[in-house]
């Protein structure tokens, strides 16, 4: 049996199908995973990721911790509640994992992490603090829900105090605060608008009955995985992790090597890979022929040489296989991929696939 | 609970069997099948023509999750495909052993019909498996 999170048995009370996600017994669907996928695309879905792992880092040399910890800038952080997304690299600039981080106060700031990395996360994060003074502090005390879609903010701002719904619906994209007892962000992994709220335990079964009655879908990790991917966004372990850096995973943009003068983990890699140029890429593929792209299956690039794909799916939205795959530099607009023993065609294009409800590339007929 | 015709013939890899009345078999997957794979996006049928084998993989079924195969429960020649799946595999889903059949054999020897399950077997392998 795996680890459960406070929703457990209301996943089961809604027929959830429950599997095995990282050491955790999560749903993975409730009814249909492609109408989770369009409720949320459409009108609005909640997701317990409670899985994922909060840490909280306290002290007065925080700020110059995660200057050297993550690969994107700190300095990013003006302003309160602001977030980050970053990457943690290892020495030779692998990726350890992505996360979020939220600036709280100047000795305070809370970070996400992956579910499935938490003891190693943690282990990496609790040895690089030592030197700062900075106390590393997991926080499963709390829940973490996802409520997501075009009516997920105005939905969920309902089941606050008047001054507290104010509060939550004047949240900037990337921002997050404590809001009538809960931490509120506006944050997601879906391409769509919506909030990650981590509460206390004892709330989150309460605040999903809530959302259910004002018609908020429960949705499972299987819709979250296509509603990720149709929103080209990057799933540690499958597109990235410790052997692949940040440069040939589709994540340069996250890596501030501005200042010059800040020496982050994996930096002196990074400027090494940089300098010679990133001999792969990773790309989104559209699949041109009928069939459905999976991780792992060979990617052929004509008169370049060979890739993989790193995650792949059927898009509900664009009813058309999409992907990510690693791929050579060189790689133009056309490949083929060897699906199941047979060479299918796929146009390499630019993520997202879809944003806001919207496709966001042309899908001819096949 | 999934559903189990009384009517049909079954194998160990829920394929079931019906037995029409010009000597073909229509073949498809049960509704326990459709219902552990989920959405079905893209089915794969033979070609009509084609000679199969007992237990050899002569179609393919990809729900969101996953793919899978499905294997021929006889030997036989594939005499008709549903053509409806190429644009519809949501049928399977919607209607297992109904609009969602996958495909028609002529039997090479239709007396190994006696030798697939029935559906009280079927439903003893259903509730030895856990479903």
């Amino acid at each position: 049996m795996g680890r459960h999170t406070p929703l457990f048995s209301l996943h089961q009370e809604l027929g959830a199908r429950l599997v095995d996600f990282g050491g955790w017994d999560m749903p993975v669907q409730y009814s249909s995973q492609i109408g989770e996928h369009h409720a949320v695309r459409r009108a609005s879905g909640v997701f317990d990721v409670s899985h994922m792992c909060v840490v909280d880092l306290r002290g007065d040399r925080v700020r110059p911790f995660l200057e050297h910890l993550i690969a994107n800038d700190p300095g990013k952080l003006r302003e309160r509640g602001k977030a980050l997304y970053s990457c943690m690299l290892n020495e030779s600039g692998g990726v350890i994992d992505d996360l979020i981080v939220y600036f709280i106060a100047e000795d305070w700031f809370r970070m996400v992490v992956n579910a499935g990395t938490r003891d190693k996360d943690l282990a990496w994060i609790r040895e690089h603090a030592t030197a700062f003074g900075v106390s590393v502090e997991e926080r499963a005390d709390l829940a973490m829900l996802a409520i997501q879609g075009p009516e997920a903010r105005a939905k969920f701002a309902k089941l606050l105090t008047p001054a507290g719904a104010q509060a939550a619906l004047a949240l900037g994209t990337f921002y997050g605060r404590d809001i009538d007892g809960w931490f509120i962000a506006r944050t997601g992994y879906t391409g769509e608008d919506g909030f990650e709220v981590m509460l206390p335990a004892r709330d989150s079964v309460r605040l999903w009955q809530d959302l259910n009655a004002l018609g908020v879908a429960s949705c499972g990790l299987g819709a979250r995985d296509t509603l990720r991917l149709e929103a080209g966004m990057n799933l540690y372990g499958n597109d990235m992790d410790e052997t692949t850096h940040p440069l040939e995973s589709g994540l340069a943009w996250t890596v501030a090597f501005e200042p010059a003068s800040r020496n982050f983990i994996g930096r002196r890699a990074l400027e090494d890979i940089r300098r010679k140029g990133s001999e792969r890429k990773l790309v989104g593929l559209l699949l041109e022929d009928r069939g459905v792209l999976r991780s792992h299956q060979k990617v052929i690039v004509p008169g370049v040489g060979e890739g993989e794909i790193t995650s792949g799916t059927f898009s509900p939205t664009l009813e058309r296989s999409i992907a990510l795959a690693r791929v050579p530099q060189a790689t133009g607009e056309k490949v083929q991929v060897d699906v199941r023993g047979k060479l299918l065609n796929a146009r390499v294009v630019r993520p997202p696939f879809v944003r806001l409800g919207k496709p966001c590339i042309q899908v001819h007929a096949a | 609970m999934s559903k189990v015709p009384a009517d049909l013939k079954y194998t160990r890899t829920h394929e079931w069997v019906r037995t029409l009345s010009d000597g073909l078999v229509e073949v498809g997957i049960t509704d326990h099948a459709q219902h552990a794979l989920g959405d079905l996006v893209f089915v794969e049928v033979p070609e009509p023509g084609r000679q199969v084998a007992p237990g050899e993989p002569v179609a393919v079924v990809e729900s969101v999750k996953a793919a899978s195969d499905v294997y021929s429960p006889l030997a036989g020649e594939v005499t008709e495909r549903n053509e409806q799946l190429a644009t519809a595999p949501e049928l399977i889903n919607q209607d297992p052993f109904g609009a969602g059949w996958m495909m028609r054999i002529k039997p090479a020897n239709p007396a190994v019909l006696a030798e697939l399950m029935g559906a009280p077997e079927y439903e003893a392998l259903l509730q030895a498996e856990g479903g």
